[in-house]
């Protein structure tokens, strides 16, 4: 027993949040599993993974911001109708006095940052709950979509199509692979080395024990091998397609805003607020500015989502964004965070927002009707926030510990489990 | 006392959580009809001790036996054991504060006539339970426009609701002022003539001392020992002794002051209630802090001490009217807290738990929050130094935990104190204002809280304590304010601190002029 839970600990380091993106991770590639075997081979296919990232990169974009907006207690209900604005806004612009395209995705953000401000402002100085703030905002600017648009479709010019349905160019000698996603799928290997001696190296300053070099081993083997395998299905895909220019976005956005969440003090200072308002406050946190920010930050990024959205289906229409807030909602939740702020993280929105991802897209790939999609969807959601729930009300999570329970004789926290006085006390309690 | 049969017995209670023993082989035994305390450190696993009695932890998740009115008893849930009468207040109060007093009294637990609830009735017993517990209020008002004393007494009438045969209290004056703890601690002792058994536990001795018929001391999960108040003639020293396995030949560490020249002054600070034009929390308060220095503010619950500090913390309470603040001489401005933080003021709260800490954080994390500024560079935090920092200040200041990555909602209240105390000594600050610094902590941990503050005005900063025990203020302070009704009444030098001379100004708007 102590030989696992040694195991676990040295794999994923040990603590409870490690523990958690586990458990996230291995949700995820069970989801995977599961639709390889079900759609018998399709779901991990160049073109269906090609296709996904360019079709759901909205939701994860959307889950970033929102990750952000939950942790500091608050929500956004307006992003859908945000997204579908700003896309109108930009199509209308390019269309009728035309703008050339970098200005109109320039003209984008803008808009987006003039709505945050909007709503930032409500809720960060006015005080107006941000749920009643957004849910007006999603009428208003639903509405507003209508209004430009005289509830019909514009479509954009080629240059803007990129962001949304682009991929990385062909360069470079042909070896039947799209030579930069293997650039790309070389660099994230490289990264993720970098980044595991780095880690080592800050244990040893802190004179924490290391784990022994053959587990980092391991689990630098999988994470790489999970990297070469993506990009080899990416680089290998029709000509033509290959990593997409949204799919670079979302990188892009998701290591910038890791690092920002993690590593700084802007950072942390939205888990403070997230965490105890006062007590942020008393320590010198500028609540309002916090709280004004992440409202800003969410409507920029949904903007982004929805031009990206606009470029891949050629056109801005009525219809765009319906529903988006709660798939980047159930994303974030899904992903771990606290129903009442103060906790998440980024990566796990995102693991959260793949699982949405891949649902939908698995689902559709087997020909599920939109009824049940959503009836299995809202079903996935519920489970994965009642299983956090239990698993925090049981003490810290552990997939293995859930699993190997039955077997455990020194188990007291439980009240299920008959209370044995042999219960050995020296030993260090389960981590993770 | 000891002819009376025991009411309940708890024979060698142990408890396990994952990799702590909180209880191991406790006995409790409580006779019928008498005040039953039970002393012991935060940790000493008083609170479990309860919870296994009230069902909280269920049975089946210990081993041993309770026995309670000659049977042995097996509670699943809290419901099982308020059925066999015996109820549990607990510090934090369960009333909800939008519901009439009645509403909560019968909360849970409604007279009904032919399946709805009987107001009548309950308006009725309301009034009859209210009499007992002396309290004098329409049944009707709102539990959120009583004060916290009285709010104690719906708890008292509500379990009385409930037939209760043993009631236990769990620091029931903790939050209470001196004239509130008295009428409790009477209303206790009315109990006791009426035959109704009492378990309460307190960190106050004196009041143990004063009610109190039988204790029993827990150390580290272990029954110590169990005193009969007038036959082994029990003191509060006699206590302390069995609760830290030690005698305590000081309550306050030895210092020797060394005093400089007045740094921090205010002037005609005065500051208005957030809700009430009229109201004002500070009349023209004027004080001076010297390096060096322990100052107490000395004041009845609701005085305006606290009112008094944060509203200087960057004006965090009320509505600023006027009033000057000098530091070295020149004039400082603190309109926000991090420009207060950056002036040197640091601000520890009374209320650790809800506005002194991100209970979620751990431990690192929340020793650095106030000054995230000092381990960063470009904004971006340095993890190890972080942890360095974190590190010194758990070893400095002996912060039980196995390692700063704990969560700080795991410690106990005096080493959650002390990883506040390091979040604010960590912001090098001139002048603490601590409020409270010691409530809710047991003895030992003071004794180690008062050392730190020690340390602190050695090294020439100034510190502000705010205290409603008038022992501690006086065994600690240098100088003492008093306040009353948002008024400095007068100043007492530790010379010629009592508690009388303190008690007098602390009620009264005469300025004493101090002998």
């Amino acid at each position: 027993m102590s030989r696992i839970s040694d195991l676990q600990k040295n794999l994923f380091g040990g603590t409870a949040s490690n523990a958690r993106q586990f458990g996230m991770i291995a949700t995820l590639v069970a989801i995977v599993l599961l639709f390889q075997i079900w759609t018998g081979g399709l779901t991990l296919t160049s073109g269906n993974l090609i296709a996904v990232v360019s079709q759901y990169s909205y939701i994860l974009i959307l889950a970033i911001g929102m990750l952000m907006v939950i942790v500091a207690g608050h929500i956004d209900l307006s992003v859908g109708s945000v997204a579908a604005f700003t896309g109108i806004v930009v199509a209308k612009t390019m269309q009728e006095h035309s703008l050339p395209w970098p200005l109109g995705i320039l003209l984008g953000l803008l808009v987006g940052a003039a709505i945050g401000a909007w709503q930032g402002f409500w809720v960060a100085y006015v005080g107006v709950p941000a749920f009643i703030v957004t849910l007006a905002g999603m009428l208003l600017f639903r509405g507003g979509n209508q209004y430009i648009g005289n509830a019909d479709t514009v479509p954009v010019p080629t240059g803007f199509r990129d962001i949304g349905a682009g991929f990385l160019p062909e360069v470079g000698p042909d070896t039947g692979y799209n030579n930069l996603t293997l650039l790309l799928g070389l660099l994230a290997c490289a990264g993720v080395v970098w980044r595991e001696w780095r880690a080592r190296q800050t244990r040893r300053v802190m004179h924490a024990d290391a784990a022994p070099l053959w587990v980092t081993g391991i689990r630098l083997a999988v994470m790489v091998g999970i990297i070469v395998f993506t990009t080899l299905r990416f680089a290998g895909g029709r000509v033509g397609t290959s990593f997409p220019i949204s799919g670079i976005i979302l990188i892009a956005l998701v290591l910038a805003y890791s690092y920002y969440t993690r590593n700084t003090i802007g950072g942390r200072h939205i888990y403070a607020v997230g965490g105890n308002s006062r007590a942020a406050e008393l320590s010198g946190v500028k609540l309002r500015r916090v709280n004004f920010l992440v409202m800003m930050n969410m409507s920029v990024l949904a903007a982004l989502a929805g031009m990206i959205f606009v470029a891949r289906s050629a056109a801005s229409g009525p219809q765009d964004g319906l529903s988006w807030e709660l798939d980047a909602i159930a994303a974030v939740f899904i992903g771990g965070a606290a129903v009442s702020g103060g906790l998440g993280t980024i990566s796990g929105s995102i693991v959260g927002g793949l699982v949405m991802a891949l649902l939908n897209n698995g689902l559709q790939l087997e020909g599920v009707g939109s009824d049940m999609v959503q009836i299995i969807k809202g079903l996935v959601l519920l489970l994965a926030v009642a299983f956090d729930v239990y698993s925090k009300s049981q003490g810290r999570f552990s997939i293995i510990g859930t699993l190997m329970r039955p077997f455990r004789q020194n188990e007291t926290s439980t009240p299920v489990d008959p209370p044995n006085p042999a219960s050995d006390q020296d030993k260090a309690p389960v981590a993770g | 006392m000891s002819s009376a049969p025991v009411l309940l017995e708890m024979r060698s209670i142990t408890k396990t959580f994952p990799g702590v023993t909180a209880l191991a082989d406790v006995n409790l035994v409580v006779k019928e009809g008498e005040i039953h305390a039970i002393c012991g450190e935060n940790g000493a696993g008083k609170s479990t001790l309860m919870k296994v009695l009230s069902g909280v932890h269920p049975h089946g998740s210990y081993t041993g036996e309770i026995v309670y009115r000659g049977d042995t008893v097996r509670f699943h849930d809290i419901r099982a054991s308020e059925q066999a009468g015996i109820v549990i207040i607990h510090q934090e109060l369960a009333l909800v504060p939008g519901m009439s007093i009645t509403e909560n009294i019968f909360l849970g637990n409604e007279p009904r006539k032919r399946g709805s609830i009987d107001w009548k009735a309950a308006q009725h017993r309301a009034l009859e339970l209210m009499e007992q517990v002396g309290l004098k209020e329409d049944p009707d008002t709102l539990v959120k426009d009583i004060g916290v004393g009285k709010q104690q007494l719906v708890e008292i009438a509500k379990a009385f609701a409930k037939d209760v045969k043993l009631l236990i209290l769990d620091e029931p004056t903790a939050a209470l002022n001196e004239t509130d703890s008295q009428h409790l601690l009477d209303l206790l002792r009315g109990f006791r003539d009426r035959g109704i058994t009492s378990i309460m536990i307190s960190h106050k001795l004196n009041e143990i001392e004063a009610v109190a018929d039988t204790i029993t001391i827990l150390r580290d999960g272990r029954t110590i020992e169990s005193l009969d108040v007038e036959a082994d003639g029990v003191n509060e020293d006699r206590i302390v002794r069995g609760m830290v396995g030690r005698e305590l030949d000081s309550r306050f560490p030895d210092h020797t002051p060394d005093i400089g020249e007045v740094f921090f002054e205010v002037r005609d600070w005065t500051v208005r209630h957030p809700a009430s034009d009229e109201r004002l929390v500070c009349k023209g308060s004027t004080f001076t802090v010297r390096r060096g220095e322990i100052v107490g503010f000395a004041g009845l619950m609701g005085a305006g001490r606290t009112e008094l500090a944060m509203s200087l913390f960057g004006r965090s309470y009320g509505t600023f009217l006027s009033g000057r603040v000098f530091k070295d001489g020149k004039e400082i401005h603190l309109k926000t807290v991090s420009e207060a933080i950056r002036q040197g003021l640091a601000y520890v709260s009374e209320d650790r738990k809800s506005i002194g800490l991100n209970l979620l954080d751990d431990i690192k994390t929340s020793m650095v929050a106030a000054k995230l500024s000092k381990i960063s560079r470009h904004q971006v935090i340095d993890p190890v130094r972080e942890h360095r920092i974190a590190e010194e200040y758990r070893q400095s200041l002996r912060i039980k935990t196995p390692g700063v990555d704990e969560e700080v909602v795991k410690l106990s209240g005096g080493n959650q104190q002390k990883v506040v105390l390091a979040k604010w000594m960590f912001t090098d600050p001139d002048l603490l204002i601590l409020d409270e610094p010691t409530r809710g902590i047991d003895v030992g941990a003071k004794y180690e809280i008062y050392g730190i503050i020690q340390r602190l005005v050695g090294e020439g900063k100034g510190v502000i304590v705010i205290s409603s025990e008038l022992p501690e203020l006086i065994g600690l302070c240098d100088r003492i304010y008093t306040v009353f009704e948002g008024a400095i009444t007068g100043e007492v030098t530790r010379r010629d601190a009592n508690p009388e001379l303190l008690m007098k100004q602390m009620t009264s708007m005469k300025k004493t002029p101090s002998p």
